[in-house]
């Protein structure tokens, strides 16, 4: 390709005037993306260094080795955090992609209304993981939600309070995730049916193939592509989430609801454990790197064997 | 699939579609009812149920009368920094976003790979790594607790997003098309303002929408960076939801969380078809 730089000087004109004419759109360049760029690797160096040093309430040198990853790691908070990114990560995921896969093969089914419903379930994604968080808590409060409704309608045996229960609130938050983000996964795999070659499934059909068959055999095959990049998507947001857990239970009861982005938060901004907290949010990014790491060889596997094709 | 031989299902398929678009709802409807309901009347009963007394006066309560921590001026002041952190911040990420895009895609310059490819790890560094080195780059240039701290965060981070759905959206565009235009000497902000640009309106309109609906909603910066009366609405919703006194508020809170809400779900209800595209475009990245 052309290069900005070779370009620049033309014969007869002098490549200092040049420069400085060119000069707005270099600035307009490089500017923001060098800033961009400069600000992701430098503030992952920073935050990583800080959590080799023993700060507390500020930053400060020194080297303290993996002491605050031992402390993190040993830590009653982290290891429930961590427990429960697991169930929470695994159940909202699996769940979240079937509803969207059931929702995209309903709506492929011509149906009538297919856009007022596609824009129900696709519209708690405009709003915010704290309102989302703040409405469900609501809901689901034993006290004034769907338990208090039950018992007020005269179902007085009726029980539902998994938000106060320590074992089950974890699960409070897998039904939010869902409600808000399986629209994204409906999406994604409706995009993907409308995109199937039709002679595929006019030859299953042909060939005796009945619909829940072609469906199995034929069509759901071609959606595994995008059923990796919904789960690595999916597994994104479980990894890092705050505002939900923040707005629903905020870790509670006890710290029966914690997830590693709420001890980071805890340590850095409650605790003032600088050190500890920078080391809880490089165990996040380490976390997301081994779902991300194999995805991205995943990717460029299958690039290369689509180049070769 | 696309077969009338499904028909004897049919009702099910209806059936089914229904109850989800119903367990969807709900929670929208439920609080719409209950930002007209009176607090008292919610204590009574329960957050789900049909208003008694229309309760309309919630929704001046909200916006401007209830007390966040120890002021008592409503939502409003908090939907104001909202909007002055929301906008500056999607206006400036995307524009420079369509510069940068177009540079990378159509331009090209030494070292643009690299750049660029850096710029788009943005996208999966989570904001943890990135909260104490803000933190004390925005203590040092005297930003921190202000509106345009928050500003210069959402446009530097929101430029990863923006880069790549514009680069992407460019990279189409026929080098032909510039070629031409450089050999009638025609320069780089020229090319872009007469050619680029013209042709930019869906991208733009994904982008707008997208960074929009992010910065709006936003929490962990927000709640991080800005204390009292510089915070954003995310922010001022979770102060709000701290009970005192056990008084009862759900009435004006619901109404308090419509307001929050409406500007991204109007923005949806409107520009849908290009909320979806931001969503499918980010996730294949």
């Amino acid at each position: 390709m052309t290069d900005i730089v070779s370009t620049a000087a033309r014969p007869g004109r002098p490549a200092t005037s040049e420069m400085v004419r060119r000069l707005p759109e270099f600035l307009m360049i490089w500017v923001p993306l060098l800033l961009s760029a400069a600000h992701l690797i430098s503030f992952s160096i920073w935050t990583i260094w800080i959590s080799f040093t023993p700060s507390t309430l500020v930053p400060v040198t020194g080297w303290v080795g993996l002491r605050n990853y031992n402390s993190v790691l040993a830590s009653r908070n982290w290891q429930i955090a961590f427990d429960n990114l697991l169930l929470f990560g695994t159940a909202f995921v699996l769940l979240s992609l079937t509803t969207g896969l059931l929702l995209a093969i309903l709506l492929d089914q011509r149906i009538r209304g297919e856009n007022v419903l596609r824009t129900i379930f696709l519209y708690p994604l405009a709003v915010s993981f704290v309102v989302t968080g703040t409405v469900w808590s609501w809901l689901l409060n034993p006290g004034i939600g769907i338990e208090k409704l039950a018992h007020d309608l005269g179902w007085t045996s009726f029980h539902f309070d998994w938000l106060v229960n320590r074992d089950m609130a974890i699960w409070t938050i897998v039904i939010a995730a869902i409600w808000q983000s399986s629209g994204f996964a409906m999406a994604l795999f409706l995009a993907g049916l409308r995109s199937v070659d039709s002679d595929i499934i006019k030859a299953a059909q042909i060939d005796g193939a009945g619909p829940v068959r072609t469906y199995w055999r034929v069509i759901l095959p071609t959606l595994w592509p995008i059923t990796v990049t919904v789960i690595v998507v999916q597994l994104q947001f479980a990894i890092s989430a705050f505002d939900l857990v923040r707005a629903l239970t905020n870790g509670g009861p006890g710290i029966a609801t914690q997830l590693p982005a709420l001890v980071v938060y805890d340590l850095m901004f409650q605790r003032s454990q600088l050190g500890r907290g920078a080391a809880a949010a490089v165990l996040m990014l380490l976390i997301l790197l081994a779902v991300l790491l194999p995805y991205a060889a995943w990717r460029y596997v299958r690039q290369r064997r689509a180049a070769h094709a | 699939m696309r077969d009338r031989s499904f028909a004897p299902s049919r009702a099910l398929i209806y059936l089914v579609v229904t109850l989800f678009a119903a367990a969807y709802l709900a929670p929208l409807v439920v609080v719409v009812l209950n930002s007209l309901r009176t607090n008292e009347e919610i204590a009574q009963s329960s957050m789900i149920g049909w208003p008694q007394h229309w309760a309309f006066g919630n929704y001046a309560m909200a916006w401007s009368g209830f007390c966040v921590a120890e002021t008592c001026a409503g939502i409003r002041p908090y939907m104001l920094n909202s909007a002055l952190i929301t906008i500056p911040a999607t206006i400036f990420s995307t524009l420079l976003g369509a510069v940068a895009g177009y540079a990378v895609s159509l331009w090209r310059f030494r070292g643009d790979t690299w750049i660029y490819g850096i710029v788009t790890l943005g996208l999966f560094l989570p904001q943890q790594m990135r909260l104490l080195p803000w933190t004390i780059v925005l203590r040092d240039i005297g930003l921190i607790n202000t509106l345009s701290g928050l500003v210069l965060i959402h446009t530097i981070q929101g430029l990863s997003f923006t880069v790549l759905f514009c680069r992407n959206y460019y990279v189409a565009i026929p080098h032909e098309l510039i070629r031409a235009a450089r050999i009638d000497g025609a320069g780089f902000f020229r090319i872009f303002w007469r050619i680029i640009l013209p042709l930019s309106a869906p991208i733009l309109i994904v982008t707008v929408i997208w960074q929009f609906t992010h910065i709006w909603n936003e929490f962990l910066y927000g709640v991080t960076f800005t204390t009292g009366q510089q915070q954003p609405v995310t922010a001022a919703l979770i102060a709000l939801s701290t009970p005192v006194a056990d008084i009862p508020k759900q009435g004006v809170q619901s109404a308090a969380v419509i307001i929050a809400a409406l500007p991204t779900l109007l923005i949806y209800l409107f520009g849908g078809r290009y909320f979806v595209r931001g969503l499918t475009a980010g996730a294949v990245k």
